[in-house]
């Protein structure tokens, strides 16, 4: 049998030996993550650039980017399956994996990032209820299952897999519940989005994050939600048009991604107004109720100045909404992608600014600033978990049919 | 997280006006507790120093600058900014005397109570700590020794704590009415200057107590909320303004201190 007949019926694929070449290329990410996960693990998490300051670093700014973007999963889940816009079944199937990819890398970070990962379970064997971490672990690794099993049935879909009688019946079977998994999923996922954010907003020693809210929620619960779901499908758009520019086919139509951008550019709007209203009465209310200004949060000397709000407002904030509502905007591929690449990456710095910047800046008077930059250890790990996202997608998409539209766009 | 309140309240007293910041308090705690030492110390933002001693200045030129050193302890904060976030309930505000505790073998390393500490009194071990050759001798036998990938912080000498109940047990007494100095912290203990005061908050007739009240007494950060057991007395103004952080027209309004 020729390696050909696992693939998808009807559809090119480059030959294997350019395939291989491909991964080979990937593998050596893959393997200088490996060395660094290996010196984490063996010798300590001192190995990285973290200290005594800088407890959250590039990993944890990794995580909750990829978390973000990774939303796409649960909320095309939410709108394909719940409220059946039916033009996402064309790029549902990504949604799932790069989701997949997103949640199951981001606990592989995790397991390098806890100085304990042997102990990782003691957050369901002694979890303590009034912590968003809490929280934030019991969705993740119950959501992780959930895209799972979102994530079988296409594998069982592989041409060759689907002949066995009882795999072709269980992906079937998988297929007919999906509705009910998307439901869990966005339940689930709605949450530790949230949990996440909120994990910022309780900490009332750390005048940069700290917010006020709702019952128990402070308002970063809500802007995180908003925040995810106004990027998971632009990154998953994204990810379809770079998919495309690599293997050179035409994967998903583009009436899809003006649709996925329309979606991206409406929660972008509703997120942008009120991360507006959020950051306005944080720096009126909060800040001086704590003693503190709003420019003493900014040091542009400790590489933490004022051009990162603005850019995550305005830049990558209130223009790619504005982008991405307009549909002559839309029409036009180049605007469209450039708008969904400014909306994520207006989220990725929100995360950094959150995760790195809340803990560069002196809380008592007599501290001082200081700054963090990453060093070979963490962007090696992090690179093998992009590595690993690259591997597994070139595999499903060499392998798996997770575009129905694909026959179709490239007759 | 409910707020608890405790018929004792474990306390200190720092009187910046006698510290030298000779860092005494600091070495016995090093010793007492047994942090091990460094190879390579020089990244201070990697060393532990359960008791970490801050330079503090009043910003103006010879012959009118001025210095003082503020000793930093756990705060045992009484409204704790870390338990509360802690995934695994490893650090608890729960035990009579209001330490905070921290359990090491319960500890999974994710730091977050780090990221919420404002005061940075915790620390990440690293590495695995390492001995020198007979110095794994001198450790105290009821502190734990802790691995590699937890997190650790002054726990006002807990350890100290137990063995007063025991011995007020011992002698037919009230382990929850200790008399002063029956338990005390190794930098306390350590001082030269007396400048570190410790004792039971809610007891009167302590000296800790007393000092507390005063007017040249204050606490860091007190207006984020996190009702420090830890105080500082000190009788100069610019001092005590350093204590917490002040819009401009607060400062000159002089309600602060």
């Amino acid at each position: 049998m020729s390696e050909r007949e696992f693939w998808p019926e009807g559809v090119e694929r480059c030959d294997l030996g350019k395939f291989l070449a491909w991964l080979g290329f990937i593998s050596i990410f893959l393997l200088w993550g490996a060395y660094g996960a290996y010196k984490v693990l063996g010798t300590g998490i001192g190995v990285t650039a973290l200290d005594n300051y800088f407890s959250f670093g590039l990993w944890i700014t990794f995580d909750l980017a990829v978390i973000a973007l990774g939303a796409g999963a649960f909320f095309s889940g939410f709108l394909r399956y719940i409220m059946r816009i039916d033009e996402l079944k064309n790029i549902i199937n990504l949604a799932v994996i790069v989701g997949f990819l997103c949640y199951s890398g981001a606990m592989l970070i995790l397991v390098l990032d806890i100085g304990q990962p042997l102990r990782a379970w003691f957050g369901y064997w002694h979890p303590n209820v009034h912590s968003m971490l809490t929280e934030v672990i019991f969705c993740i690794t119950c959501y992780c299952t959930v895209l799972i099993i979102e994530y079988v049935p296409l594998i069982l879909e592989n041409r060759q897999i689907a002949k066995n009688r009882f795999c072709h019946h269980l992906a079937h079977n998988f297929h007919v519940y999906m509705p009910l998994f998307a439901g869990i999923g966005t339940f689930l996922s709605t949450f530790h989005q949230g949990s996440l954010g909120g994990m910022y907003g309780v900490l009332f020693g750390r005048p940069f994050v700290f917010r006020e809210g709702f019952f128990i929620w402070p308002w970063t619960f809500f802007l995180f939600v908003a925040s995810a779901i106004a990027s998971g499908p632009a990154f998953t758009m994204l990810c379809a048009t770079f998919m495309e520019t690599i293997t050179g086919r035409k994967l998903v139509s583009y009436e899809t991604k003006k649709l996925m951008g329309k979606i991206a550019g409406l929660l972008l709007c509703f997120y942008m107004f009120f991360k507006i209203l959020d950051t306005y009465a944080w720096a009126k209310g909060i800040l001086p109720g704590m003693g503190l200004t709003f420019d003493q949060m900014f040091n542009s000397e400790a590489g933490y100045g004022k051009g990162w709000l603005w850019a995550e407002l305005f830049w990558c904030g209130i223009i790619p909404a504005i982008m991405l509502v307009t549909p002559a905007v839309r029409n036009r591929p180049a605007l469209l992608y450039t708008a969904a690449i400014l909306d994520c990456v207006g989220i990725v710095i929100n995360r950094f600014v959150f995760t790195v910047q809340a803990l560069a800046i002196p809380v008592m008077p007599f501290d001082q600033w200081f700054s963090y930059s990453p060093n070979w250890a963490e962007w090696s790990t992090s690179l093998m978990i992009v590595a690993y996202g690259f591997l597994v997608m070139s595999l499903s998409y060499r392998y798996l049919p997770i575009f129905p539209q694909e026959r179709a766009l490239n007759r | 997280m409910q707020h608890m309140e405790f018929k004792v309240k474990w306390g200190m007293v720092i009187d910046l006006d006698k510290c030298t910041g000779c860092g005494a308090c600091s070495i016995a705690c090093r010793a007492e507790n047994n942090i091990p030492p460094m190879q390579d110390a020089s990244n201070k933002l990697r060393t532990t120093d359960w008791m970490n001693i801050y330079e503090l200045s009043n910003g103006k030129k010879f012959p009118d600058l001025e210095i003082a050193y503020l000793p930093r302890p756990c705060m045992q904060c009484g409204n704790p900014s870390c338990s509360t976030v802690c995934p695994v309930v490893a650090t608890t505000k729960d035990e009579e005397g209001g330490i905070v505790s921290q359990v090491y073998p319960r500890c999974i390393g994710c730091r977050y109570c780090m990221a919420a500490c404002p005061y940075h009194a915790r620390y990440f071990n690293w590495f695995d700590p390492i001995w020198p050759e007979g110095m794994e001798k001198t450790l105290t036998p009821y502190v734990s020794a802790r691995p590699r990938g937890v997190v650790e912080k002054c726990t006002f000498c807990h350890h100290r704590f137990n063995a007063a109940k025991e011995q007020a047990r011992a002698n037919g007494a009230d382990p929850l009415d200790l008399p002063e100095d029956a338990y005390i912290p190794a930098c306390a203990e350590a001082c030269p200057t007396g400048a570190i005061v410790f004792g039971n908050l809610k007891n009167p007739e302590h000296r800790v107590a007393k000092l507390a009240a005063s007017k040249y007494a204050f606490r860091l950060l007190a207006r984020l909320g996190t009702d420090p057991q830890v105080y500082y007395y000190s009788k100069r103004d610019w001092v005590r303004q350093l204590g917490d952080n002040y819009l401009q027209k607060e400062l000159k309004g002089g309600e602060h201190v």
